[in-house]
Parts: C-alpha cells; structure tokens; sequence
C-alpha cells in the first residue's frame, strides 16, 4: 500500500526523512508496508479491533447502558525508536525522576531549594498539590515517584523534549502491554528481524519494586482502585493480575491501630504495599477530602507510622505542576549539578511580568495552558483558534496569571496511520514512556505512542479523538 | 481470599449456570412442541411458570407464544434471569475480579457476552429455529467450564464458584422437573401415553440425561425420571449429586475436617443433602412432586443466604469499628 507522505515537508516524519526515502531504522518495515495489499492491511486492522474488544480493553461511555464501550483505537503501524536515539531518552529520564525526586524529599522537609530562592516559595506552598500532612515525613526507602509516565515530544528538528511530568497516577500502561500483544499477532516475523526490545516483563519489575518498598520478607500487596466504574479499571485489575496481587478498593480495606487490613473469608489479613491509584485528596477522609467515599479512613495516619507503603507517595502532585515543570532544568542542576540531558519546551511562566506580556502580545502563536488540568483540558493552541478565543485567554491570564503557562506550538512529529481504511497518511504523535523507582530507576524500553487521528490536530488524548500505536525501541 | 471477591466468584458461577440452564429450557421446549400431534397448541406458558419467572412476565405480555416467551427468557433485558442479563451479570461480576481470572477466562466470556448481544440485535427470537443460537450458547458456557477445569488453581476461589455453579444447577434442575407439572396433558387418559412418554423424554434430553437413564434405568417411567434426576448419586446433575459436591465446597472453603458442620451454611447444606439422601421416590410422587420441589428450591434459597451471611456480608461493624478509630 502506497504511504503518503509528500505533504509533511513542515514535519518531522519518523518513517520518512526530508528526502521522502524511509529512514534506517524504518527499512524493512517501511518495505513491508508498501508491499502489502491495501486489503490485506486492512485485514490486519480487523483483526486488531476484534482482539481489543475480546480482550475487554476498553473504556466506558455511558457505564450503564449496554453496548456503550469503545475502544481506544490501536493503528497497527507501529512507531519505531532506534536504540541511538532511546539511548538519550533513557539516560535523559532516569536523571530527570532522580532530581524531581530529591526535590518532593527536600520541598518536604528541609526546603533548601526555597530557601535558596531557586524555586520561588510562593509557587510551591501556595499550591493545592502541596500537601502539609506530608510535611517532614520520608517515604519507605525515601522513594516519592515510583511510577512516572513521562510525555515527550518530537520538534521539527528531530529533538525529543519533555512537555509533561506525570507523577501522581500516570494510565496507559496496559495499552503498552496489551497493544505489544496484538501487534505481535498481527507482523510475528517482524520482531526478531528488526530486533524489537520486549515490554512483557514490566508487572514482574513493577511487582519487584513494589516488594522492595517493604522490610517484609513476603509483604502483601494490593493495588487500590477507586471502582469498576472509573475509566481506567481494565488498567487496574490488568496489573493487579498481571502481577498476582490482590484488586482492592476503599470498602475492602480498614485500618486497626495504624495497620491497614483487608476483608478476607478468613477474617482480616494485614497488607503492606498499595500501588494506589486514587488521587490524593481521595485517599483518606479523614486527612484529606472529608467527602471522600473511595478512600479509607485513617490510612494517612497508618502510612505516617510506616506500616503501609503508598505508591506513589502522597504529595508527588506538587512537582508536576506545569508551572513547576519551567524550572526543573533548574532544579536537575540544583540537586545533580548536571544539565538537563532531554530539555523542556520552553516556558513562559504568567506569573513572571516580562513572560506575560510576551503572551499577551504574541497569544496567537502560542499554546496557553493552564497549570493543573490535564487530558487536554483548559488548553488554548493559538494559531488554531480565533480572536475570540485569543481574547477570552488574554482576559484569563490577566486575571489570574499564576495559573496560566504559555508555550511555543510545537510541531509534533508524524508517523504514517491508516486512515478510513482507505490511505495511509502522517499523524502527529506524542511518546509516553514509563519509569520505575525502586532499587534503582529504571525506563523500560517501551511506550505508549498516542496519535492525534484527525488529520492536522495536534491533541492526542484519547478524550479528544486521539488512538494509540505500539512503540518498537530496537536494540 | 476479599470477601468482596469471593462474593463475584460465587455469582459468577451462578449467573453462567443460569444462563446455560436457561438455554436447555428453551431447546428441550422448541424440540418438544416438534413433536406435538397437529391438533394440539403449542405450549411455552410451562417454561415461563417453571422458571418462576411468571408475575414478571405478565406485567408486559400477555399471551405465551414462542417469539415473546424466547424473547423474555433470552433478550429480555428487563426479566433479571433472562439469558442475556445472566450472561451480562456474570461479565459483570467477572469484570470485578478480573485480576482473579486467566486470561483466557476473561476473554471467553467477554466475547459470550459480545456474542449475546449481537444475536440481541440480530433479533433471533424471530426466527423460525433459533436453536442454533441456543446450543451456541450452551457450548460456550460448556467451554469455560472446561477452561476453568484445567487451568483453575484448587484454591478457595474455585470452591466458590463451584459452590455458585452446584446450587444454582441443583435449583435449575428441580425447575426442568416441574415443567412437567405444568405442562397440560389433553386429557387425564393421557397419563403413560406416548405423549406423556414423549415428555418425559424430552426432560432427561434437556439436561443431557437421556442415554444414561436409559443405561441406568431402562424403561422410562415418572418415578424412574424424578428419581433419577432428584436422587441419583452420580448423575452431575441430579439435585442430589449438586448438593453433595456444593456441601464439600463448603467444607473446602472452611477448612472442617469432617467432624460436621462449622457455620450456619454448612449446616443448612447437611441437612437438605440428607434428606434427599435418604428420601424415597414412592414418597415423593405420592405427596406430591411439585410441592416437594417448591419446598426444595426454598431450602436452596436459604442455603444462599446463610452463605451470603457467613462469607460475603460487609459487616455492619465493618464501618463502625472503622469510624472509630484514632
């Protein structure tokens, strides 16, 4: 099948260099494609939707009405990563969560890096991800970011830049690790050929790093879902059995003089690790959101004492905060004396006066985000949208500055995506990689690769029309 | 094992066993008005009274013909026993403790219920002989029992979906047995006719009975079928026999050694599965099947509560003891 891709000379295409000829690492894969049947393509894509909807990767729509469940769409063209350029990402994200690491211990406990002035005091204790009850504690083994999924970006000039820190409760993994299985199906001779870095055994190192949280010889673990009804459960009781561990959710746990224990047939049964993945202010009704009905009273008080490990740590939100995000390079040298090996896009904080009037003279050239949402949300991208809606973001950045970012628009890279079953044309694409903090950091060799599907949009989230692709980093 | 978890494992197991049986009564029904002389009606109102679905059933319809009775004990996502919300429950439940499940478990289901609800929308209830769907049903259900055999751990999440599957089974089959209460004979002069025969027959076909009994027993007679289907100590899917595996599921589960009962289930278990033990055929007809089967399926009932009580019930001091902490 012919890949057209004439058209994307403003881009990077990670398939085809600027001299329309596949790249190195694109060879035999590239080859393929084009030499394969449109039909017989199209077979491919069948039978991948069909294996998504029998494995039950999906997300709810209406979560009572039946036959509402969508799948997140996976393009079986896979988005290749030669080992040259993982190399950089690798070494770029392990010293990026080793520094936002000291900074969450130092933020809260000593706060040398405020006192300092390196990072402004206001920006951090002001924050509603700043959470006091952390305030001089020191997690199991000092580790706060266990989990991070990082999301990168490809510039036209073929650099990777970090556009997000995601260290609360970052999904996508099962996509990873699922989709792998799906395309394996789909090319099986493929992947020794090219020589595709395996992903299968992330439970078994996120299992491993779970256990180390714990002193236990045999600590019990379970990870901790707000319900069958939140969009993201397929991830959680995938991993937790993918793991073997124990699904639980806030009305199978108590706490007992600062232990926390399950409801068994047996009676009550103490747990020692919960990868949690409720936010925050949800964990405890009684530290935190009284209004909570997911969480479990008294679990706080039990994590201080040290007999629950928590991943990730509570408080972590403070750090990904994206006007936070403007002065990790900072805080990479503050805390490393290392200059940041992956760069961040560049950042105008509105908060600073010089930076906001930049943005408001130049509002129609840039992307203005605000600093806590997320999927996409609260996002203006300036030569997409009218004078209008310029207007209504200058008004909001003049009256509320410190909520508000600026960023240059990026032009995300491409990658070649099956369209309406009928051509093949570039799609802009983000990178999410994920890293694991225990004994050492670690990136695994993988990634989610989210797609924007409507031709020219620049928005991967999957609340917006965005699908998802298989990510080959080659050895 | 979470309670909570314990709890799908066990429904799940009743859900599936439900939807299986479901199919066998609207089979061994289609196949039996096959087989009706040309001047007698059709008769579906038997399944809808057997099923004890029937007060559900008339707050929307009003006459028994195939099409409505198939739709309301297959599609009928209203009529809570139906095929389809059997089928959905048990995905439900399944979703819940997926974590619990083999991989190919979750996925055999799912696509039952992907299955399910493609012949909803193919409206296969209009069919002239929508059988096939029913033995496709039938087979998958079949199949996950079969994947489940030979993949599932002997731990308590078996127990408890074996528990699930026996009751529900021992209660299904006491239902296929009282079909034939309800369906009409044209006459009092029919009873050991061909017709009657015929009937007979086709309840043992409905639960895969057939060439055993006639192995076992020979010729087909009323107490030699209630016999064989209430009482047999082999047939697996005689009551008996479902009461006596669910009875060691709960003694698995609790760990008792044999010296009697440890909890309130397990006592209520005994005792139904001793009395069917020593219980006589004779006696059954001549005080009356179906109300010997309607005594029965309340037994059963309570058995389910007991062991809701005893294993899956949050506890009310659950959230008090918790409040009162600190």
């Amino acid at each position: 099948m012919k890949v057209n891709h004439e058209h994307q000379h403003s881009f990077y295409d990670e398939m085809y260099d600027e001299n329309q000829a596949l790249r190195d690492h694109y060879s035999s894969f590239g080859a393929f494609i084009e030499n394969t049947s449109a039909k017989k393509l199209n077979q491919l894509q069948y039978s991948a939707d069909k294996a998504q909807m029998a494995m039950g990767m999906t997300f709810n729509v209406y979560h009572d009405k039946e036959g509402s469940e969508k799948i997140l769409h996976l393009d079986i063209i896979p988005r290749i990563i030669p080992g040259k350029d993982w190399n950089k990402i690798n070494e770029g994200l392990k010293q990026r969560i080793t520094a936002l690491n000291l900074f969450l211990q130092d933020i809260y406990n000593d706060q040398k890096i405020l006192k300092d002035k390196v990072v402004p005091s206001d920006l951090i204790l002001g924050s509603k991800d700043f959470l006091k009850p952390c305030m001089g504690l020191t997690p199991p083994k000092g580790i706060w970011c266990h989990i991070t999924g990082t999301d990168l970006v490809r510039d036209n000039n073929g650099e990777f830049y970090i556009l997000e820190d995601n260290l609360r409760c970052p999904s996508g993994v099962s996509y990873m690790l699922e989709s792998r299985e799906i395309i394996k199906r789909a090319y099986p001779y493929l992947f020794n050929k090219l020589g595709v870095r395996p992903v299968s055994d992330y439970p078994a190192k996120l299992l491993e790093m779970l256990q180390f949280l714990s002193d236990k010889s045999k600590p019990k673990i379970g990870v901790l879902t707000p319900g069958v009804y939140n969009s993201a459960y397929f991830e959680h009781s995938y991993l937790a059995q993918q793991m073997g561990v124990e699904l639980v959710s806030g009305l199978d746990l108590m706490v007992k003089d600062k232990k926390v224990y399950m409801q068994t047939t047996k009676g009550l049964e103490q747990i020692d690790v919960l990868y949690r993945r409720i936010d925050d202010t949800f964990l405890d009704p009684q530290a935190f959101n009284p209004n909570s009905m997911l969480g479990v009273p008294g679990l706080f008080e039990a994590y201080k004492a040290g007999n629950i490990a928590l991943a990730n740590a509570p408080g972590t939100g403070v750090a990904d905060d994206k006007a936070v995000y403007a002065y990790v390079p900072k805080i990479i040298k503050y805390y490393l004396d290392q200059d940041p090996i992956l760069h961040n896009v560049p950042t105008f904080l509105c908060r600073e006066e010089k930076d906001r009037n930049h943005v408001l003279e130049n509002i129609s050239e840039l992307v203005v985000k605000e600093t806590n949402a997320a999927g996409g949300y609260g996002m203006m991208i300036g030569p997409k949208a009218d004078a209008e809606e310029h207007e209504k973001f200058r008004q909001l950045v003049k009256s509320n500055p410190n909520n508000y970012i600026a960023q240059p628009t990026l032009s995300l890279s491409t990658v070649p995506s099956i369209v309406d079953n009928k051509t093949i044309e570039g799609r802009h694409v983000d990178l999410r990689p994920y890293v694991l903090y225990g004994n050492e950091v670690e990136v695994i060799p993988g990634a989610l690769t989210r797609v924007a599907l409507k031709k020219g949009s620049l928005v991967v989230n999957s609340s917006q029309g965005g699908g998802s692709k298989d990510t080959w980093v080659l050895y | 094992m979470l309670s909570r978890v314990a709890n799908s494992i066990y429904w799940l197991g009743r859900y599936l066993e439900r939807a299986e049986n479901y199919a066998r009564f609207i089979n061994v029904n289609f196949n039996l008005m096959l087989d009706l002389p040309p001047d007698l009606k059709e008769q579906w109102e038997p399944l809808i009274m057997a099923t004890g679905d029937h007060e559900h059933y008339k707050l929307r319809n009003s006459r028994y013909n195939m099409q409505e009775v198939i739709y309301f004990l297959a599609f009928d996502h209203s009529n809570p026993n139906s095929i389809i919300s059997s089928i959905s429950k048990a995905r439900e439940n399944a979703r819940m403790i997926r974590e619990n499940l083999t991989k190919e478990t979750w996925e055999k289901l799912n696509e039952t219920y992907h299955f399910v609800n493609k012949a909803s929308d193919e409206k296969i209830w209009k069919k002239d002989d929508p059988r096939d769907f029913f033995e496709d049903v039938k087979s998958r259900i079949l199949l996950l029992y079969g994947l489940a055999d030979n993949t599932v751990a002997r731990t308590e999440g078996w127990y408890f979906r074996q528990l699930g599957q026996y009751l529900e089974r021992a209660d299904k089959t006491s239902r296929i047995l009282d079909v034939k209460y309800h369906i009409l004979l044209p006459s009092a002069n029919e009873v050991g006719s061909p017709l009657d025969f015929l009937h007979w027959m086709a309840l043992l076909k409905s639960v895969t009975a057939f060439n055993t009994y006639r192995r076992l027993y020979g010729n087909i007679s009323p107490s030699g079928v209630v016999e064989f289907l209430l009482l047999n100590k082999y047939f697996p899917r005689s009551v008996f026999f479902c009461l006596k595996e669910a009875e060691q599921c709960l003694y698995k589960i609790s760990g008792a050694n044999g010296d009697g009962y440890s909890n309130s289930a397990e006592k209520a278990m005994g005792e139904l599965r001793s009395k069917l033990e020593f219980d006589d055929v004779n006696d059954i007809i001549s005080s009356g099947l179906h109300e010997y089967i309607g005594h029965l399926q309340t037994k059963i009932n309570n058995i389910s509560n007991k062991i809701n009580d005893n294993y899956f019930q949050i506890k009310d001091n659950f959230a008090s003891q918790t409040m009162g902490q600190e």
